[in-house]
C-alpha cells in the first residue's frame, strides 16, 4: 500500500546540506501495524511527515495505493490527506476555541460533508471514544487522556486507510498512555494501517513489525515485505 | 468546504479573540461613520444653498445696470460717463422677447414709515403686480399691487408681516392709511410671513408701485429687472434677448449685466459638491488607515495561529481554503464594522439635524455606498498578504510552532 523507492530528504541548514533520510526503500501493506523507532535525529519524524504528505522527498518516489503521490500538486495532496490519512500528534493539536465535538467535526467540515451526515458521524465517534458527556467542553477543560481521545476521534472521522501517530503517549501518564494505545490498536483490527513513531522500545515492541532507524537510514526491519 | 461553514469558522475565530475583533471593528466603524457624517454635512450645506436660491423664483434672469468686468477702466469712465441706468421703458421693452413670461422691475430705497405716533425706517421696494409671481411671494391678507401699466403710480402699499405687527398690532391694517416719507399710502395687503431668503427679509419690506417709488425717491432708474423665462429651456434665449434689447436701446453700448439664476446656482452647486467630496475623501483616508490596522492584526493572527494553520493543512485543507478562511474573517470584520459605522453615522447625522434644524442633513447615497465599498475593499485588500502568508506556511514547521 505504501511504497517508498529510493527516497531521500535533505535540508539546507545555513549553507550546508543535511541529509535527514538517505535512500529509503520501504513497503507497507494495508492493515499493517508498524512501529518506527530510533533516537532523536534519526529521521523517523521526517519519514512520518513524508508518509503523511506534509513534506516532499528530495528524490525518489512515494506510491500510495499504487498512485505516485509525490508527483501530485498541493491541492491534490491535500485531498489525499483528507481522504486517506489521519494524524495523531504528541501535542494533540486541538483547536483551543472549539469544543470537543467541533474539533472532531473539523476534518468533515474541511472536506465539505453535509451538516446532517457530519452530525451523525460526530455523535457516533463521541460515543465510541466515551466522550459523549464531554462533547461541549473545550480542550482546556479536558484531561490529557480525553484530549488525545478527541484527537484520535478526529483522525478517524474521515475513515482514513493510514493512521500516523507521532509519540501519541508522549504527553500522557502510564495508565492513560496504555488506554490510548489500546484505542489505536483497536483500529488495526478494523484494517487501518497504523504507523507509530516512538523512541520508547517498550511501546514500539507492541507492533508486529518494528523498524529501527539511525542517521536517516533503516538499520533493522523485522517485516518481510521490505 | 461549504460557504456557510467558511463563514461559521471565520466568525468562530473572530469570537475567539473578542477584544481584538472589537477594536478592529471600532476602527472600521469610525472610518465609515466619519465619511457618512461629513458628507451628510456637506450635502446638507449644498441643499441649503440650493433651496435658498430656488425660493428666489424659478427660471430667473436678472438684469442689473452697469457692467461687471475686470477689463480695467472703460473708455466711458475716462470722459466722465457713468453707466446708463435702466429705465421703466427699458423694462417694458424686455417684454418683447418671446422667451420672457413676465418680469418685475425693482427699485429700492429707504424711507420713514409712520402711522400716528409710531414710525420706523423701512426698506421700500418699488415694483409691479407681477413681482408676487416672479419672486414666489405670497399674500397673507388683502391684495397685492394692482395690475396696471408700469408707469401708473398709485398711493397704495403692501406691508411685510413684521411691519404690520409693529405698526398695527392685532388691529385691522388693510384699508388704513400710513405715511411713507412725505406721501400718504393706503394699505391694501399684508405679505404672508416667509422668513429670510438670501439675506432679504420680506417680513420687513414695504412694497409700492414702481412709479410711486420713483416719485417718492425722485429717481428714474431701476435697481434690478427680474425676468421669469417661459421655461427652463429658454433661459439662455431670454438672457440673450435681454442683452440684445438693452444693447439696441442703449445705442450700441453694453452697459448692463445679465445673469441667470441657474448659472449662479450651478456654480454654488459645483463648489459645494466638490467640497463634500473633498471632505468625504479626507474621511476615507481614515478607512485606509483602518485597512492597514486590519492587515497588521491579521498578520499577528496568522503568527499566533501558526499551529492551527498547520493542523488544518494536516487535516486536508489546501492553501486556497486557508486563504478563503482568512479572507472571510476580513470580510466579516469589515462588513460588520461598516454596518456599525452606518448606524453610528446616521445617528450622528440625525443628532446634527436636531441641533441645526434649518440644515437638511442627510448623507448622499453615493457617499454611503462609497464608504461601505471602501471599508470592504480595504479590509479584503489588506488581508491578501496575511492570507497568502498563512496559506504558504509549511505544515511541518507550522505544526512544530516554529
Amino acid at each position: 500500500m505504501i511504497e517508498f523507492a529510493d527516497v531521500s530528504r535533505s535540508f539546507t541548514v545555513g549553507d550546508q546540506q543535511v541529509a535527514a533520510l538517505r535512500n529509503i526503500n520501504l513497503n507497507l501493506a494495508a492493515g499493517e501495524y508498524v512501529s518506527i523507532m530510533g533516537p532523536s535525529g534519526s529521521g523517523k519524524s521526517t519519514l512520518l511527515n513524508l508518509i503523511g504528505l506534509l513534506d516532499r522527498p528530495s528524490s525518489g518516489t512515494y506510491k500510495l495505493d499504487g498512485g505516485n503521490v509525490s508527483a501530485l500538486d498541493d491541492v491534490q495532496q491535500a485531498r489525499v490527506r483528507s481522504e486517506k490519512i489521519g494524524f495523531v500528534f504528541q501535542a494533540f493539536h486541538l483547536v483551543p476555541r472549539l469544543t470537543a465535538a467541533m474539533n472532531i467535526e473539523l476534518p468533515l467540515i474541511l472536506a465539505g460533508i453535509p451538516p446532517d451526515e457530519r452530525k451523525t458521524r460526530v455523535v457516533k465517534l463521541l460515543e465510541n471514544y466515551g466522550l459523549t458527556d464531554r462533547a461541549d467542553h473545550r480542550p482546556d477543560q479536558l484531561s490529557g487522556g480525553q484530549r488525545q481521545r478527541v484527537a484520535i476521534a478526529r483522525a478517524t472521522s474521515m475513515h482514513p486507510a493510514v493512521l500516523l501517530a507521532d509519540e501519541p503517549t508522549g504527553n500522557l501518564d502510564q495508565t492513560t498512555g496504555k488506554e490510548v494505545m489500546n484505542l489505536l490498536e483497536q483500529l488495526v483490527e478494523q484494517k487501518v494501517t497504523l504507523i507509530l513513531v516512538t523512541h520508547d522500545p517498550l511501546l514500539g515492541g507492541r507492533a508486529q513489525r518494528q523498524i529501527h532507524m539511525m542517521d536517516g537510514q533503516i538499520v533493522s526491519d523485522n517485516g518481510s515485505s521490505s | 468546504m461549504r460557504w456557510a461553514d467558511v463563514a461559521l469558522f471565520a466568525s468562530g475565530s473572530l469570537r475567539g479573540s473578542p477584544t481584538r475583533t472589537l477594536l478592529m471593528m471600532l476602527a472600521m466603524s469610525i472610518g465609515v461613520a466619519a465619511v457618512v457624517v461629513l458628507t451628510a454635512l456637506g450635502e446638507g450645506a449644498r441643499r441649503y444653498v440650493v433651496d435658498q436660491f430656488s425660493s428666489l423664483g424659478t427660471n430667473l434672469v436678472i438684469v442689473l445696470p452697469g457692467r461687471t468686468e475686470t477689463a480695467g477702466i472703460s473708455p466711458g469712465l475716462l470722459i466722465g460717463q457713468v453707466p446708463r441706468e435702466i429705465s421703466l421703458d427699458d423694462a417694458e421693452a424686455l417684454l418683447r422677447s418671446r422667451a420672457v413670461k413676465r418680469l418685475a422691475p425693482l427699485t429700492v430705497g429707504s424711507a420713514t414709515l409712520s402711522r400716528d405716533a409710531l414710525n420706523r425706517e423701512v426698506v421700500v421696494l418699488g415694483s409691479t403686480s407681477d413681482l408676487l409671481e416672479v419672486r414666489h411671494m405670497s399674500i397673507g391678507l388683502g391684495k397685492f399691487l394692482p395690475a396696471g401699466g408700469i408707469h401708473e403710480s398709485a398711493s397704495v402699499c403692501v406691508l411685510g408681516n413684521q411691519i404690520k405687527r409693529e405698526l398695527f398690532g392685532n388691529e385691522q391694517a388693510v384699508g388704513q392709511w400710513v405715511r411713507l416719507g412725505d406721501r400718504r399710502f393706503r394699505v391694501i395687503g399684508v405679505l404672508a410671513s416667509q422668513g429670510e431668503s438670501m439675506g432679504m427679509r420680506t417680513d420687513e419690506l414695504v412694497i409700492v408701485p414702481v412709479a410711486s417709488a420713483h416719485q417718492l425717491f425722485n429717481t428714474s432708474g431701476l435697481f434690478r429687472v427680474l425676468i421669469e423665462a417661459k421655461s427652463r429651456d429658454v433661459i439662455e434665449q431670454a438672457k440673450h434677448d435681454a442683452e440684445e434689447i438693452m444693447f439696441q436701446r442703449h445705442s450700441g453700448e453694453k452697459d448692463v449685466t445679465v445673469i441667470t439664476q441657474d448659472a449662479v446656482l450651478a456654480t454654488f452647486d459645483r463648489i459645494l459638491t466638490a467640497l463634500t467630496m473633498a471632505v468625504g475623501g479626507i474621511a476615507a483616508i481614515s478607512l485606509a488607515v483602518a485597512g492597514v490596522l486590519i492587515m497588521n492584526v491579521m498578520l499577528i493572527a496568522v503568527a499566533q495561529r501558526v499551529k492551527e494553520i498547520g493542523l488544518l493543512k494536516a487535516l486536508g485543507a489546501p492553501g486556497r481554503q486557508i486563504r478563503a478562511l482568512f479572507f472571510a474573517e476580513a470580510a466579516l470584520l469589515s462588513s460588520i464594522g461598516s454596518a456599525g459605522g452606518l448606524v453610528l453615522g446616521y445617528t450622528g447625522s440625525i443628532i446634527i439635524g436636531q441641533i441645526y434644524p434649518s440644515l437638511p442633513v442627510s448623507p448622499p447615497w453615493w457617499a454611503v455606498l462609497a464608504a461601505c465599498a471602501t471599508a470592504l475593499g480595504t479590509g479584503i485588500l489588506f488581508s491578501v498578504w496575511p492570507a497568502r502568508r498563512a496559506a504558504q506556511l509549511d505544515p511541518v514547521t507550522a505544526l512544530a510552532g516554529r
